[in-house]
């Protein structure tokens, strides 16, 4: 079955005052409303939450969530898959809507996380490690640091090109008015940051952020009843990589990356170049070229000539991150899959304001872990 | 205290040991000391912004040994922040690698033992 996305929302990301209850309220209420549906509709709740657990001793959100907007008799269930979380909540309620188990799903995805410090959020998020990793010390930026050098010296790349991607996302960041930092930067400021994991500096990072984000789905045949103009998920996959970061052959390579698109690509009967626009996981910067290469989109290190070349700005051939990307909209683990899909939507829809671009195909690539596990999303526009 | 990577019989060597061999699926059945060998650095960072019970600056290395013409690569700290790719370098037992229970994990769930790589003249 056909299904379609009718709603998509995001709350304001960054430091927020609000629990994470209240923020998945505030992402679910806004969602409904944009979608124009009735609470009373919605069959299937589905909540994306890496750790609420963890960081804030709240677990049992589905629950929470569907007595909060009042869905209570819904069927409700938490999603998990680490960084990917939102892309897995994608997943669940494309298949509930596709298998003919639910005529309406709402997806929520939420994290709360700045009140805790940044050496105690890396840690929670650390804990994903192999034992043989975690007593080391080894956080995800640190897995970073080790595959950016290994890229840089095997393919000749310079520093820049990392501080490259920087720039371009927070210049389309600053035209979010969700984004955590709706600041430009240059990439002296950049080269100029501190050490975090060396080669790679504080811009090189995505920050610690609070936010949540909403989608609204239903049957194709069905959106018609509440609306004129959708999104339809086109497709969608998902795929793990070892566990153990350093066992993979060839550590610039994130299997799960070219086995989710490789399907996603399948199921949709899409060419690599009908992709109008891309959202992709870009925790840090290196991440950028390794999604760009592992879906297809750039042969084996050459990633880094793109943001350098304009060819992923917004007035580029594909423009990569118009949302300004996990890097300067922030990245609430949860939600950070969901909102992917929220800009999407939105750039499909001609709602993304200021950051506009043409745009009737997308694909969005959540990726959890150091490309542990990942979920691709393509989605395209339909006027009924 | 041995450094064991892990073969199975079509001879493919992992570290850590898994259930079953990543690339075959065939049991491991024999085990591979890595304590007395050397192993080559991949690649390296320093890591500056460490969680709880984590050594400040905590400089890393992706290693590989060469076990008579198989590889095994493995992660772990280095003795020393200046370290560089193609470095040789030898496994020294650290008794703590970090400070167990200061961070989220569990301390009975692992151990937290294991080798740092030095740098060889």
């Amino acid at each position: 079955m056909d299904v379609a996305i009718i709603g998509a929302s995001m709350t304001q990301f960054g430091q927020r005052d609000a629990w994470v209850r209240e923020l998945l309220a505030e992402a679910g209420e806004t969602c409904l409303a944009d979608a124009g549906v009735p609470r009373e509709d919605v069959e299937h709740l589905y909540v994306a939450n890496m750790a609420s657990g963890e960081f804030e001793g709240q677990t049992g959100l589905m629950n929470a969530l569907a007595h909060d907007m009042g869905m209570l008799g819904a069927y409700a269930e938490r999603v998990d898959n680490t960084s990917a979380t939102g892309g897995a909540g994608v997943y669940e309620a494309w298949q509930s809507v596709a298998s003919g188990a639910s005529d309406c799903s709402l997806l929520v995805g939420a994290e709360k996380m700045t009140h805790r410090t940044t050496a105690e959020s890396t840690d929670v998020i650390a804990s994903l490690t192999h034992p043989v990793e975690y007593k080391h010390g080894v956080t995800l930026p640190s897995f970073a640091g080790l595959t950016a050098r290994h890229y840089l010296e095997r393919f000749d790349a310079p520093r820049e090109s990392l501080a490259e991607v920087a720039v371009k996302n927070h210049a389309n960041g600053a035209l979010n008015p969700n984004a955590q930092f709706q600041k430009e930067i240059d990439v002296e400021t950049a080269l100029d940051s501190p050490i975090i994991a060396d080669p790679l500096r504080l811009y090189d990072f995505c920050p610690v952020t609070d936010g949540s984000a909403a989608l609204l789905f239903c049957p194709a045949d069905r959106a018609e009843e509440y609306t004129d103009e959708f999104v339809r998920v086109a497709g969608v996959a998902g795929a793990t990589d070892t566990h153990v970061v350093h066992e993979r052959e060839d550590p610039t390579v994130m299997n799960g990356v070219v086995e989710s698109s490789e399907q996603a690509f399948g199921m949709a009967g899409w060419d690599r170049d009908d992709v109008d626009v891309a959202e992709l996981h870009d925790m840090f910067t290196i991440l950028e070229f390794l999604q760009l290469e592992g879906l297809g989109f750039a042969d084996q290190g050459t990633a880094w000539k793109m943001a350098r070349e304009g060819t992923t700005a917004r007035d580029g051939d594909l423009p990569v991150n118009t949302s300004g990307g996990l890097k300067s909209k922030g990245h609430p683990l949860g939600a950070s899959g969901v909102a992917q899909v929220v800009e999407l939507y939105e750039q499909i829809q001609g709602e993304a304001g200021d950051r506009q671009v043409e745009a009737d195909r997308g694909l969005a690539c959540n990726v959890g872990g150091f490309g542990n596990c990942v979920v691709t999303t393509l989605v395209e526009g339909v006027s009924a | 205290m041995s450094f064991d990577a892990h073969r199975c019989p079509n001879g493919h060597l992992t570290y850590p040991g898994h259930g079953v061999c990543p690339e075959c699926g065939h049991q491991q059945t024999e085990t591979v000391d890595l304590a007395d060998r050397t192993a080559e650095v991949v690649t390296w960072t320093t890591s500056t912004a460490t969680p709880p019970g984590v050594r400040e600056p905590n400089t890393l290395a992706i290693v590989e040994f060469d076990v008579e013409g198989s590889s095994v690569r493995v992660l772990g700290g280095t003795t020393t922040d200046e370290v560089e790719t193609g470095d040789p370098v030898r496994p020294v037992h650290v008794d703590e690698l970090r400070e167990p229970g200061a961070g989220i994990r569990e301390p009975a769930s692992q151990a937290w033992d294991g080798y740092r790589f030095e740098p060889m003249e």
